[in-house]
């Protein structure tokens, strides 16, 4: 009965025959090194993904998105869905049943108890918790009974699966927890730096921004995991050093986050110690051609969207985004900067595959002559100084980044191939934690837009794209009165694009949902307010000795650690 | 001399509520936000949550005073009632220097991160000094002879060429080519046994030689210059004219003058020690003191930045005092009094 019973809660995740056959802790410590080093184990209290990682070997979700963005159980036996009555007809909850027998690590039972105080404490105004948009729109969380958990929508809520699904929010123990509601939560240290959790491990020392070693959890539901009996998660350094140790001396099992040159990647790896390992998720680095004026001498009116009113000189016209799209060669740019962890995309949506246009893959090949002839066409003629010009307006931009040797290469390559169009370009780039730390009093944060193009990456957790291509309504245009906050940072501004958003937020059917998403994508990529460049996966390095990573850039990196064994 | 102590005590209290207070300023004044490295996947309004959630909506003035409050009245309290086990009114709800990034109490931290930097860091200098010493005497006693060519080539060399380099130089021999020594160090290991220690030596090495041979270049050129300034001296000549043997001029009366200032130099280096070395430390991750000041620069983790940064200053003006105080032990014509 109890055989049985293991065989149906794990088989999602078996992927190693042998696996099941080892005995838990047989294979001796397991050694991570992560260059960023782990604050805390308390996913709510971070949000970074280095502790969203490190934490996801303690604590679990329901479930997780496997290589390929598709959601498997992990604490339940299926997933709920509208078909087997999981999810109500009208949309307006979920239903998720826990497996039977899924127990702490300190023995207790996890109970639908646990799950509802999950949510009381990330939506706590007082706790700042960082991954509360998991929780958006949910009305209530009931238990129907110790192992069921109903999820209460606002309004329907077509892809429900937010809440406990991925590694961003994890379910904590009410019993460790309940005393560290609110703005008491950062004085429970000792919960946050070693939370019960449902996972394979056990932290059993954690020291911030430093090192964790942690030990197999004597209580974890599979008794044949995980195969090794500790591990030692280091942290600190850079990248380069941290694939030198995996890849060439050997002293450490895994490595993550490897952005470092393709080519010295590729040169680490011939020592035959261990290989590099990719997964693409939906990260696409892009340009954001401002649609709006950022003229210094506007004032307060730089850079804000006045209903039309104050619109670029010459970007706003997709003749002109277009051609500084034809003139660029991106297989250039991937092969210079990015290597096997970059693909070539004319997608801002790139993944899951329902969702991935192929309207505009004419991008892939880079066109000079045809970006000049098109601009000649459309008026803007070269003038004395080479640089096309048109009732006086010239092809003039100012291109800004985040400082990043990778990103300045791309600007370099950028502007050589703009001003062979004809268009003059001045760079900058600015402090990662600068240009991403919105404060609203400095001038130089991507959200302000101080500049012409701008360049640098984003994407968006879980598998669905409704939120996110949400981003780009008018209302989300940041501006002084929401005090810079909003995600259309290129001020893109269409009611016909209002309308898709509107209409996908109340469409479940998958295939329908699919339609809308590349619509989207393919409005915003016509209008060329977007420019994408490259199709970034992460990167990883594992040793040859380890057996069982499944590397996936949609969920932690270490979701199924519990399977990793070491090879004879 | 206690006179003088005490008023020079006396002075650095305003000395050090002005440096703290300068410190807060900058910071606060600096372009950075800890919710800045967080993944763009999170929503505005929730970081403008965390962002109150850590008080950062409050004015600067109030926030400095809550920071003193913690700092200077808070943690002492704590720390005497760890020492002495009392219990201080309410223990229970009062409110430490925590980190932004942890939300841990920043005294803890430090007080974590200790042990390894002066483990590698403290015995560096050790080191150095032992290096610095002999090469400093022998290249003043033979001016100009190849083995005072070999130790300016060798002082210049540890001067000019960057512990990143020296640091990525000794990984790629000793770890990647010959595997003699790891090039991460185990902040968990435990020394229990010989075995133990010898594992400890060996993570040491590496790092620990990397900083000697930067201190020993230092250290090493001033010992000649003071060594040489004394060897002209008439005393020197007439210890030589009065028979006196050449080993004891030259290492009893010629080197005990040269020291002095030797010794203050020394003595003004100890707070380097403890501000870690913030570029070794990161490339062998020892995780010290250094790298958990960069760590907190990087995350925007103000009380982390301030706290750290006011110790180091605390130590440098204690350090100066030091120095001034063994001045006048050493040299007894000097009296402060």
């Amino acid at each position: 009965m109890k055989l049985k019973f293991i065989l149906t809660t794990t088989c999602a995740l078996c992927v190693v025959a042998s696996a099941a056959i080892a005995e838990r802790g047989s294979d001796g410590q397991l050694n991570i090194i992560y260059w960023q080093a782990p604050s805390t184990m308390n996913t709510y209290l971070s949000g970074g993904t280095k502790e969203v990682e490190a934490a996801s070997m303690v604590i679990e979700p329901l479930a997780s998105y496997d290589p390929n963005g598709n959601l498997v159980p992990r604490l339940v036996d299926e997933l709920p869905t509208v078909e087997n009555g999981g999810v109500s007809e009208d949309l307006m909850s979920i239903t998720w049943v826990i497996s039977e027998g899924i127990t702490w690590s300190d023995g207790t039972p996890l109970t639908a108890e646990d799950a509802i105080f999950t949510w009381q404490y990330c939506t706590d105004p007082a706790g700042g918790c960082a991954q509360a948009s998991y929780f958006d729109g949910i009305t209530s969380i009931e238990a129907i009974d110790d192992r069921t958990i109903k999820i209460n929508f606002a309004e329907p809520k077509p892809y429900p699966y937010t809440a406990f699904a991925g590694a961003e929010s994890p379910i904590l123990q009410k019993a460790q927890f309940q005393d560290c509601m609110g703005a008491r939560a950062p004085e429970c240290t000792d919960a946050n730096f070693g939370p019960i959790g449902t996972g394979p491990f056990v932290v059993s020392e954690f020291r911030p921004n430093d090192v964790i070693t942690l030990e197999a959890n004597p209580n974890y539901r599979d008794p044949a995991k995980p195969a090794f009996g500790s591990v030692l998660f280091k942290g600190g350094g850079d990248a380069a050093s941290a694939a030198r140790a995996v890849l060439e001396t050997g002293e450490y099992d895994y490595a993550w986050n490897l952005q470092i040159e393709p080519e010295i990647l590729t040169q680490m790896e011939a020592a035959g110690k261990g290989k590099v390992v990719v997964s693409f998720q939906t990260s696409v680095e892009r340009l954001h051609l401002n649609q709006t004026n950022p003229d210094p001498a506007l004032g307060d009116m730089r850079s804000v969207y006045d209903e039309g009113n104050n619109p670029h000189p010459f970007l706003t016209d997709p003749v002109v985004g277009k051609a500084l799209s034809m003139a660029i060669d991106r297989e250039i740019v991937v092969e210079a900067g990015y290597g096997r962890t970059g693909q070539v995309t004319c997608n801002v949506l790139p993944a899951p595959e329902i969702y991935a246009s192929t309207a505009n893959d004419g991008c892939k090949v880079q066109d000079m002559e045809g970006a000049k002839a098109l601009l000649d066409e459309a008026g803007w003629v070269p003038g004395s100084d080479g640089v096309r010009e048109k009732d006086g307006v010239r092809l003039s931009v100012l291109f800004q980044t985040s400082t990043n040797s990778v990103r300045q290469g791309s600007q370099a390559l950028i502007k050589q191939w703009w001003n062979e169009l004809g268009v003059e370009v001045e760079l900058r780039n600015i402090d990662a934690s600068v240009f991403f730390g919105g404060d609203p009093g400095s001038p130089d944060t991507f959200q302000k837009f101080y500049a012409d193009v701008q360049m640098y990456t984003n994407n968006f957790a879980g598998a669905d794209p409704e939120a996110y291509m949400g981003n780009w309504r008018c209302a989300e245009i940041p501006g002084p009165d929401s005090q810079w906050q909003g995600a259309n940072i290129q001020r893109f501004c269409d009611p016909a694009y209002d309308a898709l958003v509107d209409e996908m937020s109340k469409t479940a059917d998958l295939n329908e949902r699919g339609r809308i998403a590349k619509a989207m994508n393919d409005m915003l990529m016509q209008s060329y307010s977007i420019i994408p460049l490259v199709y970034r996966g992460g990167t990883s390095a594992h040793a040859n000795t380890l057996e069982g990573v499944r590397m996936t850039d949609w969920d932690s990196e270490l979701w199924n650690i519990a399977d990793w064994t070491r090879a004879e | 001399m206690l006179n003088y102590t005490l008023r020079r005590l006396m002075f650095a209290i305003p000395t050090l509520l002005l440096i703290s207070f300068i410190i807060f300023a900058i910071l606060d004044l600096a372009p950075n936000d800890p919710t800045a490295s967080l993944p763009l996947t999170i929503p505005p309004d929730v970081r403008q949550q965390i962002r109150e959630s850590l008080g950062l909506d409050q004015a600067m003035p109030i926030r400095y005073f809550k920071w003193c409050v913690q700092f200077f009245w808070n943690e002492p309290l704590n720390i005497l009632e760890q020492w002495t086990g009392w219990t201080i009114g309410d223990s229970e709800n009062r409110l430490r220097v925590i980190s932004w990034q942890t939300r841990s109490p920043v005294v803890d931290l430090i007080v974590e991160r200790m042990p390894q930097t002066l483990w590698v860091v403290g015995m560096s200098y050790v080191l150095g000094i032992l290096i610095a010493l002999p090469i400093g005497i022998l290249s003043a006693y033979k001016q100009y002879s190849w083995f005072d060519q070999f130790g300016t080539l060798f002082s210049m060399a540890g001067f000019s060429v960057p512990t990143f380099f020296t640091g990525l130089l000794f990984i790629v021999i000793f770890s990647v080519n010959l595997q003699l020594f790891p090039s991460v160090y185990d902040t968990t290991h435990e020394v229990t046994d010989w075995a133990s220690f010898w594992v400890q030596v060996r993570q040491m090495i590496m790092p620990t030689m990397v900083l000697a041979l930067f201190n020993a270049a230092q250290i090493s050129r001033f010992m000649r210059a003071s060594m040489l300034d004394n060897l002209q001296q008439d005393y020197v000549r007439t210890a030589r004219a009065k028979g006196v043997r050449e080993r004891s001029v030259v290492l009893i009366h010629v080197l005990r003058n040269s020291m002095i200032p030797v010794v203050t130099v020394i003595a003004l280096g100890v707070p380097q020690v403890f501000g870690g070395a913030i570029i070794t430390e990161q490339i062998f991750r020892v995780n010290g003191l250094g790298q958990l000041l960069i760590v907190g620069i990087q995350g925007a983790d103000i009380p982390l930045v301030q706290t750290l940064t006011f110790i180091f200053a605390v130590l440098i003006v204690a350090f100066n005092l030091v120095a001034d105080l063994l001045y006048g032990i050493l040299d007894p014509r000097i009296r402060y009094d």
